[in-house]
């Protein structure tokens, strides 16, 4: 995949510091398979230049940019991303490197960026080379698993063959297995799954995501599958005050923005719907604005007339008070 | 007889590297991927066997090289052929096809003439390969027959 320049500079000495650090770096390999012994020419690797040329850094800043908290996450696909690079390099210079296992498992609840992070893990992985295309495959148990014998097998492998050289993401993975039900076919499906996971690693890589809880049950019952997924993400649920700087930043997306009044009001949204059950995150977020949206639009129009840009743009404070959430506030017995 | 049909068709037969660049060609064109198979090799069949459905959505020539190796498994002594579709409007035809495998021995075909009213002659191309019936028609090269 990488083309090495001629390897003419790779036997001199290790210039000093970063000056010709591309060239070191990828020149070393010939060098160390002439040699025969693997680090004998001994040459010095430009992290920082490898880091660069990867162009990782970059995507990695987009995570940061793009997602509001989720440190953990963050941590972990550096880490991730730094084991890969490592990698690289270490089979550069002719390192005994076994092709570190990639498979995951992403367990959180909902709305908390699973597949966002899985699209830039799977941009993270192109760019390292250890993908060959790098899009993004999002399955369920419906594209997965048939409703009659011998329908299950060409349906996960067409979803399997789209996905060949990308990553493939299956969502609420646990619907797969339903021990229940011992004429489900979802086993089939988990079969074919770990005969691609294991032999076809270098085609595609598979992303587990799910609830916690009910994802740490469908590994357990699955011994073959969790020992080939090597890395558990656990994403935690926002906080309060993240999801009030989500609201902000989708709402700049989208070109809208709130009144002083209102981005209270929606702070004290927020706080309230934390405590109601069916709690999805930014996607209730998403939700709530997409409302706030509606009964903007519908006000403007009942107050006719003419209407500035800005009044356009702005979310007023009625907007958000007009949720049920607050209704549900003042007469808690009403509604759960 | 070798026979020749297709893009490449004068080329010598391609290596498993070359089909899969070229099939990687064709899905970025966004061109779908179907093998197709047959063991009538008259030039004017166009009927050949599909080998499962023409691939939609695939990103990746390793994809349909796992799909060819099924085929050529499953089909040995026949000839299997990759066409990729151009669907676009005003297109709407095969836009590249060539031949990924062939049996072990060609027998090739003789041109016959027939004289036909006014002593005008007409000729037609027989396939030695059709006097066996389907399925009987190539044996493996290692058989040492035909």
């Amino acid at each position: 995949m990488s083309d090495a320049p001629p390897a003419s500079a790779s036997g001199a000495p290790p210039a000093s510091a970063s000056g010709a650090a591309p060239a070191t770096a990828s020149g070393a390999a010939p060098a160390a398979a002439q040699n025969g012994s693997p680090v004998a020419a001994d040459p010095v690797l430009d992290l920082d230049a490898a880091y660069r040329d990867s162009q990782v850094g970059e995507i990695l800043g987009k995570l940061d940019r793009e997602l509001v908290g989720l440190a953990p996450v963050k941590t972990r696909i550096r880490e991730i991303a730094h084991l890969l690079l490592i990698d690289k390099l270490r089979s550069s210079v002719g390192l005994a490197s076994e092709p570190p296992p990639l498979h995951m498992s992403f367990t959180g609840p909902p709305g908390t960026g699973k597949t966002t992070v899985a699209m830039r893990m799977a941009e993270i992985l192109h760019r390292l080379g250890y993908v060959r295309r790098g899009h993004l495959v999002v399955a369920t148990r419906d594209d997965l698993v048939g409703q009659y014998i011998g329908h299950t097998a060409p349906k996960t492998k067409e979803v399997l063959k789209k996905a060949t050289g990308g990553v493939l993401l299956i969502d609420e993975a646990y619907y797969l297995y339903k021990p229940e039900n011992e004429r489900d076919y979802g086993g089939e499906a988990i079969e074919i799954l770990l005969q691609v996971m294991e032999n076809q690693r270098d085609d595609l890589v598979v992303i587990f995501a799910g609830y916690k809880d009910r994802m740490e049950s469908f590994f357990a019952s699955n011994p073959g599958l969790s020992s080939r997924v090597a890395n558990h993400i656990d994403f935690p649920d926002y906080t309060a005050d993240e999801l009030l700087a989500i609201a902000q930043l989708m709402l700049a997306r989208l070109n809208y923005a709130f009144s002083p009044a209102a981005a209270t009001a929606f702070a004290e949204y927020v706080r309230l719907r934390l405590q109601q059950p069916q709690f999805a995150n930014a996607r209730s977020i998403r939700n709530a604005l997409d409302r706030a949206r509606l009964r903007q639009a519908t006000r403007l129009f009942e107050h006719g007339g003419t209407v500035t840009p800005h009044q356009l743009e702005e979310l007023d404070e009625s907007d958000i008070r007009k949720s049920r959430v607050f209704a549900a506030k003042e007469r808690p017995p009403a509604e759960s | 007889m070798r026979l020749t049909q297709g893009t490449f068709s004068y080329l010598a037969d391609l290596t498993d590297e070359q089909i899969s660049r070229q099939i990687q060609y064709a899905l970025e064109q966004g061109w779908p991927i179907s093998i197709e198979y047959t063991d009538d090799p008259h030039p004017r069949n166009v009927y050949w066997e599909m080998f499962g459905l023409p691939m939609f959505d695939v990103r990746d020539a390793a994809a349909v090289m796992q799909e060819l190796a099924k085929a050529r498994a499953e089909h040995p002594n026949d000839y299997i052929k990759i066409a990729a579709y151009d669907a676009r409007l005003g297109r709407q035809t095969t836009a590249l096809s060539f031949i990924v495998n062939r049996p072990g021995n060609e027998p090739g075909f003789r041109v016959e003439r027939t004289v036909r009213a006014d002593r005008q002659i007409g000729y037609q191309l027989h396939s030695y390969a059709t006097e066996q019936p389907h399925g009987e028609r190539y044996v493996p090269r290692s058989n040492g027959k035909a």
